[in-house]
């Protein structure tokens, strides 16, 4: 079968008998939400939100244009401290430690948390240099020709870039730069990774490669996985929240249960394509 | 789109005042052209006026010997005289105010756009900033000489000069390494923040060198205003003619630039021949405007070539 045939039949294939993954056996708690809320000015933008994502596994956070799914993942990293008039209100535990204590370096904090951003953004540098930023900035520089070609591997690309590591990152194709983005992130060892919309910027082709990649990653890494796409979120992952306008978390469980029996009405109605 | 009906004769368009507005079209067309012609051919027209009058008299001598009251001197039969000492003051000038100017306006840019919150102190700054690129440069001048030269005592240096000029360009060079950060994109500030660099770190590994290119184009045009600038080394009381260059004895034998001694450079030297009375200086201060004009246009195509070299990947 050829790689489209398999994209077209990863999209014909009905929602509800895609989540084929076991409910996972009561794993570790990676990151804890304790009725956190974020402000921006005055908007509120997410709503006194609680949930336990598990450790090594993959969580979608879906949901509808504008109700703080995005973010919900920035809130995890301390990435909303970038955005002037941001504030959080309440908890977010990351190993049993909020990481909005005064005394959490969110610098140091990122360093445990990678994230891969909506549209690829690697640096006008070579591949090579692409994947060692980080590590050459947390001095984890010993083995560097080791180390960033582990995370090219992991991250798919390495065969297709093993003869060309001093091409200009920008020069590759948008998919090969998002795996390239993806390597950076996991290139410094991350403990979780997050994802905003990594696929959305991609051609399905691409995108396929993307998800697979996702797959391949949660045996080593916690990944948290924003996307507007339901049928993604069902293939992938084994947690789902929905979050509904008004940046309220409606629902969060097992993704089998959520695409095939969702408690909430209105869950069932974004779901089944009638609302959002 | 609207309808269109065809007859016997082809295609019949709302009467026949096509060929009437095609007309108009290309009157516009040629005043447009005429615009954007015009200044090149007056440059052109002026560097041709400028060779032709400098034309023989021109030569290795020229450069290489310091300026003299007779005329004819500058004759090739002469004893030799020529630009020697305002040239090399004009390039230490220049560079000194290229330092200047990087560390100043660089830093003034990357703490407006990276660091100052969203104030009205911020604005303010800013606003005033825009302001001051529109100064005469004699005022800049005036400030210069009441400030490096009277208060902190600098006398007519070339330190005074470097330091007046680097107020003359300092907000041209600030808006345009704003305008080269603000360039950009946020999504790779993100990236490195993403993977745990500090502040610090995404504006040196990530800003700098991506606003570089934009930073240098900016630096040099200015740099090349500043190098003809009449005015503000007048007021400062640079000499309109000096026999030696300002550089002194060094250690160890080296020959380092003189920076608190006094200075000529070559827009007062270019003055002070053009106001000789003796037949035969215009024809040197059209050298000298020939030496002067090659600097500028080669910094000017050191800018474009930085530009072009650098800028193709965004």
């Amino acid at each position: 079968m050829s790689l489209v045939d398999a994209v077209t039949d990863r999209f014909a294939t009905d929602l509800r008998a895609e989540s084929t993954r076991e409910p996972p056996a009561d794993p570790d708690t990676i990151i804890e939400a304790r009725d956190l809320s974020v402000y921006y000015g005055e908007t509120l933008a997410i709503d006194s939100v609680s949930m336990r994502i598990p450790e090594r596994q993959v969580t979608a956070i879906i949901g509808p244009s504008g109700c703080g799914k995005s973010t919900f993942l920035r809130s995890i990293n301390r990435m909303n401290d970038l955005v002037q008039g941001a504030r959080v209100e309440g908890e977010l535990h990351f190993k049993g430690k909020n990481v909005y204590d005064e005394d959490v370096d969110p610098v140091a904090l990122r360093r445990l948390i990678g994230m891969v951003f909506q549209r690829p953004n690697p640096f006008p540098k070579s591949i090579y240099d692409n994947v060692a930023y980080g590590l050459r900035i947390q001095d984890k520089d010993d083995n560097l020709d080791e180390r960033v070609e582990q995370a090219l591997r992991q991250a798919a690309l390495w065969d297709e870039v093993n003869d060309q590591l001093d091409k200009n990152g920008l020069d590759l194709s948008g998919g090969q730069q998002q795996r390239l983005c993806i390597a950076r992130a996991i290139a410094t060892d991350p403990e979780v990774i997050l994802m905003d919309e990594p696929a959305s910027a991609l051609d399905p082709v691409a995108t396929a490669q993307i998800e697979d990649l996702i797959d391949d990653l949660a045996r080593d890494y916690t990944v948290i996985i924003v996307t507007h796409n339901m049928q993604q979120a069902a293939r992938i992952s084994d947690k789902t929240a929905v979050f509904l306008t008004g940046g309220e978390l409606v629902e969060f469980g097992d993704t089998s249960q959520i695409f095939s029996d969702p408690e909430n009405e209105r869950v069932e109605a974004y779901i089944t394509g009638r609302f959002g | 789109m609207s309808q269109r009906y065809i007859d016997e004769e082809g295609f019949a368009i709302e009467g026949d005042n096509l060929d009437r507005k095609r007309f108009y079209g290309k009157i516009f067309v040629g005043v447009c052209f005429v615009s954007a012609i015009i200044g090149v051919i007056a440059l052109g027209l002026l560097i041709a006026d400028v060779i032709n009058e400098a034309w023989g008299w021109l030569d290795w001598t020229f450069l290489t010997y310091p300026p003299s009251q007779l005329i004819e001197n500058y004759l090739p039969d002469g004893r030799g005289a020529g630009i020697f000492p305002a040239l090399i003051g004009s390039i230490i000038l220049i560079a000194l105010t290229a330092i200047f100017t990087i560390l100043l306006g660089v830093g003034a840019a990357i703490y407006l756009e990276e660091y100052a919150p969203q104030s009205r102190l911020t604005s303010l700054i800013e606003a005033n900033i825009a302001n001051l690129a529109g100064v005469p440069s004699i005022v800049y001048g005036l400030l210069g000489l009441a400030l490096f030269v009277r208060a902190f005592q600098m006398g007519s240096s070339l330190i005074a000069g470097a330091l007046t000029l680097t107020l003359l360009i300092l907000p041209i060079v600030i808006v345009a390494s704003q305008e080269a950060i603000r360039a950009v994109p946020d999504s790779r500030r993100q990236a490195a923040f993403g993977v745990g660099a500090t502040k610090w770190e995404v504006i040196r590994d990530v800003v700098l060198p991506s606003a570089l290119p934009g930073i240098m184009t900016g630096t040099i045009l200015s740099l090349s205003r500043a190098i003809g600038e009449t005015a503000p080394i007048l007021m400062i009381g640079a000499a309109t003619t000096m026999f030696a260059p300002p550089i002194r004895d060094g250690p160890y034998g080296t020959q380092l630039p003189d920076l608190f001694g006094p200075f000529s450079a070559m827009p007062m030297q270019i003055f002070d021949w053009a106001t000789l009375p003796q037949e035969g200086f215009q024809h040197v201060a059209a050298a000298g405007i020939v030496v002067l004009l090659t600097v500028l246009l080669s910094m000017n195509a050191l800018a474009i070539y930085i530009r072009y070299r650098y800028e193709t990947k965004t």
